[in-house]
């Protein structure tokens, strides 16, 4: 009896968790606009979706930006859990609360204060807003992901190692990217990760930071939604699902296939 | 290289620049005429005249974030009592809607329930309906519920998997009852848990501008959506827009303050 109701309220949750996704991929392949009748089958959204240039258009900034941010967020947060390590601990909490405000603050306030800042800078230089403003916001609210992944794998890693590299003539530098580096090589690559996949998935900050000529796949959607009904948008939706599965399948499969290694 | 303090130096820089000059700016406009340029403390004051949009954006994050807690304290529960290697496959499964853009999952529930849409229609066949769900109330704490609940599962799944079996039969055997277990041993244990689920699910609720817009019509107007139209709306106007988001900053400030000192008393108070 126990087990049936654990059964039947997990399976409504997860329900609930999908049936948007489930009717978002039915429907792209509806013959009519209809949200709710299904007429018949077809690939003509999806067509349309690939001819639609102002959607390859923001696929193509988003992934640049997601791109050039992740990059960059990763090297300046590497370089800044590192100093942050090396600092007492009194100056290590101060830091940590700088690391902390873009992820505690409402995202909608990180965004319009960086607005303010871009609008200043760009009536000051002529200048209008786009890729530069858009990549500075997502650098600034990546960053902290990086330093929380690379963190931690400091605290673990043997020291002396490190020691040990130089005692065998390693000079400091060389010591650190033969005998640091590839232990905190694990945290460092999934701060990216995660720093990608934030910058690829972000509306708020973008919609403030990007002005008017520079939109991103979010925004893009976002002005979709706003308008008439559009089954391209459920196209676009069913290949971003499948995507992300596959992206969840592959990287679900190394971690497993990594642990069996760490068995054996 | 490793040894080095310098490293924090660039991203100190870089947190000054695009972090702190920012919210100083904020601050600055806030307490800045439109007209004229000069100090006023008029923008705080008139926030007055929108205290019903703070009042409802509030009450609605509130009801949202006990709904995502009752609907998440049994399923990550059950999650946790699951065989370990069915456990990872489940919680993939949560996180897997997070992935794909919370605007389109929006969409999708747009499509769910408005007035032609799937759901009346189901109501249809069996005689009800047809209900006016889109564009009220309910349709927003729906939005903020259905974006947000993972993020009271993942926290609450986390602790409770600490949660020893043989706590929970010790009481048990001690002569507890369901609710006894439930209130003296299983809450105050995933209390961690619950606490940093409840501000996951706040915070993002309390500040949206999209799923008002979206689920909730032009009539249900929240805090996010005040800010956003000072900023890129009809009534342009950055001056108040900073004071609005000022104030949702403080707001949110003693809300992180009062929970964590809760959390520190009851830490304590398990340590003795």
């Amino acid at each position: 009896m126990k087990k049936w109701f654990n059964r039947i309220y997990m399976t409504l949750i997860y329900v609930f968790l999908f049936a948007p996704i489930v009717v978002l991929i039915v429907f792209s392949f509806n013959e009519s606009k209809s949200r709710s009748n299904f007429t018949g089958f077809t690939f003509k959204w999806y067509k349309q979706l690939f001819s639609n240039e102002l959607i390859m258009q923001s696929l193509w900034n988003t992934v640049l930006v997601a791109v050039v941010s992740s990059v960059f967020a990763t090297l300046l947060g590497t370089l800044a859990a590192i100093g942050i390590y090396n600092l007492s601990r009194r100056k290590r909490a101060a830091m940590m609360n700088l690391v902390n405000i873009p992820v505690i603050n409402p995202e909608i306030v990180t965004g319009v204060s960086m607005m303010v800042l871009f609008v200043f800078i760009a009536n000051f230089f002529g200048i209008e807003l786009g890729f530069w403003s858009v990549c500075c916001a997502h650098i600034t609210f990546c960053v902290p992901y990086v330093i929380m992944n690379v963190m931690p794998k400091l605290r673990q890693m043997d020291i002396s190692m490190y020691e040990a590299a130089q005692d065998l003539g390693c000079s400091p530098n060389r010591a650190f990217f033969k005998a640091v580096l590839p232990q905190i090589l694990p945290g460092v690559f999934s701060g990216f990760l995660m720093a990608f996949t934030y910058s690829i998935d972000d509306f708020v900050i973008t919609y403030f930071t990007s002005g008017a000529s520079f939109p991103t796949l979010p925004t893009t959607i976002y002005a979709m939604t706003r308008m008439k009904v559009n089954p391209q948008i459920n196209a676009l939706s069913a290949i971003i699902f499948v995507v992300v599965l596959l992206f969840l399948v592959i990287s679900n499969f190394c971690t497993n296939k990594e642990r069996r290694k760490e068995e054996i | 290289m490793l040894k080095s303090k310098m490293g924090s130096v660039p991203f100190l820089v870089w947190s000054i620049i695009f972090i702190m000059v920012p919210l100083g700016l904020v601050l600055w406009y806030s307490f800045t005429a439109k007209d004229t340029g000069e100090f006023t403390p008029e923008n705080i004051f008139r926030i007055g005249n929108y205290s019903s949009i703070f009042l409802k954006s509030i009450n609605l994050a509130l009801i949202a974030t006990v709904i995502c807690l009752v609907l998440a304290y049994p399923f990550a529960w059950m999650l946790s009592r699951a065989e370990a290697h069915k456990q990872g496959i489940m919680m993939m499964l949560v996180m897997l809607p997070m992935w794909m853009n919370f605007l389109l999952r929006t969409y999708g529930w747009m499509t769910l329930i408005e007035n032609e849409g799937i759901i009346n229609k189901m109501f249809g066949f069996i005689g009800l309906g047809p209900f006016e769900m889109i564009n009220t109330q309910g349709a927003v704490v729906l939005g903020m519920v259905y974006n947000y609940l993972p993020f009271m599962i993942t926290p609450l799944h986390s602790v409770m998997v600490k949660i020893d079996r043989s706590t929970i039969e010790a009481a048990q055997d001690l002569g507890a009852g369901f609710w006894q277990v439930l209130f003296r041993v299983q809450l105050p244990l995933s209390l961690p848990g619950i606490i940093s689920g409840i501000t996951m699910v706040f915070v993002p609720s309390v500040s949206t501008f999209i799923i008002s817009k979206m689920l909730g019509g032009g009539s249900n107007m929240l805090i996010g959506d005040l800010i956003e139209q000072q900023f890129l709306g009809s009534t342009y106007n950055p001056y108040l827009g900073s004071a609005i988001s000022l104030i949702l900053m403080v707001i949110m400030l003693l809300l992180m303050g009062i929970m964590n000192a809760f959390d520190d008393d009851e830490m304590q108070g398990m340590v003795m």
